[in-house]
């Protein structure tokens, strides 16, 4: 029996390998990425490990003005030191003129040269710049994470609301959670009387309407995304239909809104929908209803008291899987919404390869993964089916 | 008699219902079909736009795919990146399937949903995170590197067919073999690997078309010279819509089904057997 173990462990061994080194990590990387002290520490990593020691009062040691000399004399990619420089600035403003102008005394200076950083700028004696300089280089910073819900840590160190104007993260996050929303509902509507009328039909019938469900299902997201912009445009099939049948004069704006987005993702979205109903409406024994009439119920009654209670388990898979998967939705509202009906992932891949501020991006993308897991473990206690098996 | 119509057969009250349920099956299977129906004859348009009605059958769109640079070498990056993805996916999580069959393992169940977790997690987090493991190990824009990546995704969906198949074998066939003195090596390659091959190769064929529809994962790790037939439908979807477009649809489509018609053959018809794959992005 332990062989068997044994064996068994070392045959599942490289699949845990492989995602530990190439899922695992990547996720893990990306949240370190976002509480990390960024880049002051990295264009000045000698007076980093020197200015922990110092308490902040007054100023500084001599070992922290020497550190800094260092690093100002050491050769930095221009991109981190103007970030680090930006950064600085930001919390104290001088430093924009107060480091570049440092910078270059220092290097004519000569490199044995031991100036004094006073001599050099009369800022350098104020405890302020210090100060700054201490708070810009921290191991760990909230920062991305309070920014990503559009809040910020004020000079005295409390939690702040940032200015309206660039108040955006939260309108989106909010945004993504209705979109996801609104796609479960369609697909719950749409999902739930389809999976029962499949259920309720025999033969060849009921294969064709599942076949219906899957035939999608098995086709490339882009190409159905696509399809969906093909139809919905404003010369468009369904405009076209509209207007032959004379309901509509005008082209109607199908696409590039949030019409257009809540039609492709429904349905992308609806098999996972249909199919858990399904597998639970079939579960149910074939004389339950027929029952219910016997002993008088109405047909409303005999729905709402025996069909939807059994059907219940599988709706609420359902649901859940659908909005799991809409919160993290990138490619069909980027390509069938406008500019308001982009969801946080676009957001994170704007951050991610727009700017490379990984520290945002993963910051964001930690408010997507968490809310994610969560469901994903709520879907594993509540769903008899595991994923994936329909 | 349906389930949901207790009503005495052929009443008025009955009718009307059967009438509300045809409609709405048939305005449901529309909806479902139609995209499907309506992009492939585009694929064979003689016009520049994607518009209905169709100016004239013509090939020429799918001379643009097979002349054009860009697109004629995203399609060969495609096969080539979708295969090594296949290959990695279905041998590791084959053997993981195999592995996990007897709930040996300690930590079984939870080892299962760790390894479906690629299917759920959302597409762009997983690309960011790639992305800085990427560049810090040299793998950013790199065939090996977009071959992972891609793996990674693929991996849930040949675990669920591994396992669907290997827990539909009857546990008898397989004492029998070694109680008729079969050596377990035998047991293995003469009775469990063939009873389990229709959901390895099921496997593999998800595995393929996942890693051929990809775009989220790819955006982020892949560099120009790897883009990919999604990826490059993805740019001009953005840019510049052409009839093109469609055309690698058909391709994609055909592509898909044919391998799924290979492997599944009379199963197809058999649905409520069939794995549900939840697509990212």
């Amino acid at each position: 029996m332990t062989i068997a173990r044994l064996k068994a462990s070392l045959l599942v061994l490289p699949l845990i390998v492989f995602l530990g080194l190439f899922f695992i990590w990547p996720l893990w990387m990306m949240i370190a990425t976002s509480v990390q002290g960024g880049t002051v520490r990295l264009a000045f990593p000698a007076t980093a490990v020197a200015i922990a020691q110092w308490n902040g009062d007054g100023l500084p040691s001599p070992d922290v003005q020497a550190a800094l000399i260092q690093d100002l004399r050491a050769e930095v990619v221009q991109e981190v030191f103007g970030d680090a420089v930006r950064s600085l600035n930001s919390q104290q403003a001088g430093f924009r003129t107060l480091l570049p102008r440092t910078m270059t005394a220092l290097r004519n200076a000569g490199a044995d040269a031991t100036p004094k950083l006073e001599r050099i700028d009369p800022r350098w004696s104020q405890p302020s710049f210090w100060l700054a300089l201490k708070r810009g280089m921290p191991a760990y910073t909230d920062a991305n994470l309070l920014a990503a819900v559009d809040l910020k840590r004020g000079d005295d160190g409390t939690i702040a609301h940032v200015a309206p104007d660039m108040a955006v993260n939260r309108a989106i996050m909010l945004r993504t959670f209705i979109i996801a929303a609104q796609v479960t509902l369609a697909c719950a509507a749409i999902g739930l009387p389809f999976a029962m009328l499949a259920a309720s039909l025999g033969g060849w019938k009921r294969n064709f309407l599942l076949l219906a469900v899957l035939l999608p299902l098995w086709t490339s997201l882009l190409v159905r995304t696509a399809a969906w912009m093909i139809l919905l445009q404003d010369q468009g099939l369904i405009n076209q239909i509209l207007k032959a049948l004379g309901l509509i004069d005008a082209s109607l704006p199908l696409i590039y809104n949030r019409t257009g987005v809540l039609i492709a993702m429904t349905h992308v979205l609806l098999p996972f929908m249909v199919l858990p109903i399904y597998a639970s409406l079939i579960a149910i024994p074939r004389n339950l209803m027929p029952a219910a009439a016997a002993l008088g119920a109405r047909p409303w009654q005999a729905f709402r008291h025996v069909l939807l209670p059994l059907a219940m388990p599988g709706l609420l898979s359902g649901s859940l899987l659908v909005f799991m998967v809409a919160l993290g939705y990138y490619i069909t509202p980027a390509l069938t919404g406008g500019a308001g009906d982009q969801m946080i992932s676009s957001v994170i891949a704007f951050y991610a390869t727009g700017t490379a501020n990984w520290g945002m991006a993963g910051a964001l993308g930690l408010f997507l993964l968490v809310p994610t897991t969560l469901l994903y473990i709520v879907y594993g206690r509540l769903s008899r089916t595991p994923l994936g098996q329909a | 008699m349906s389930a949901a119509s207790p009503n005495l057969p052929g009443t008025p009250g009955a009718l009307a219902f059967g009438a509300v349920r045809l409609a709405f099956g048939a305005l449901v299977v529309a909806f479902l079909l139609l995209p499907l129906v309506a992009i492939l004859p585009l694929a064979f348009t003689d016009s520049v736009f994607l518009t209905y009605p169709m100016s004239g059958p013509s090939l020429r769109w799918f001379e643009t795919l097979a002349t054009s640079d860009a697109w004629k070498r995203s399609i060969v990056n495609s096969l080539i990146i979708g295969s090594g993805a296949t290959v990695l996916s279905t041998v590791v999580g084959t053997l993981a399937a195999l592995g996990l069959r007897r709930e040996l393992v300690p930590f079984s169940g939870v080892l299962r949903s760790i390894f479906l977790l690629p299917m759920v997690v959302p597409a762009v987090v997983l690309g960011v995170g790639m992305q800085i493991l990427y560049a810090r190990m040299g793998l950013a824009s790199s065939y090996l590197g977009v071959i992972v990546a891609h793996a990674v995704l693929c991996v849930p969906f040949v675990l669920v067919n591994v396992s669907g198949s290997l827990a539909s074998i009857d546990p008898a066939l397989e004492k029998a073999a070694s109680s008729l003195g079969a050596p377990p090596t035998a047991v293995f390659r003469n009775v469990t690997l063939p009873l389990a091959m229709p959901g390895i190769l099921t496997g593999a064929v998800f595995a393929f078309a996942t890693s051929l529809d990809e775009v989220v994962i790819t955006l982020f790790v892949a560099g120009p010279n790897q883009t990919t037939m999604a990826r490059q439908m993805f740019a001009s979807l953005r840019e510049n819509i052409s009839p093109a477009i469609a055309a690698a649809a058909f391709v994609i489509i055909v592509l898909t089904f044919a391998l799924l018609l290979v492997v599944k053959g009379a199963s197809l018809f058999r649905p409520q057997r069939n794995k549900q794959r939840p697509q990212q992005t």
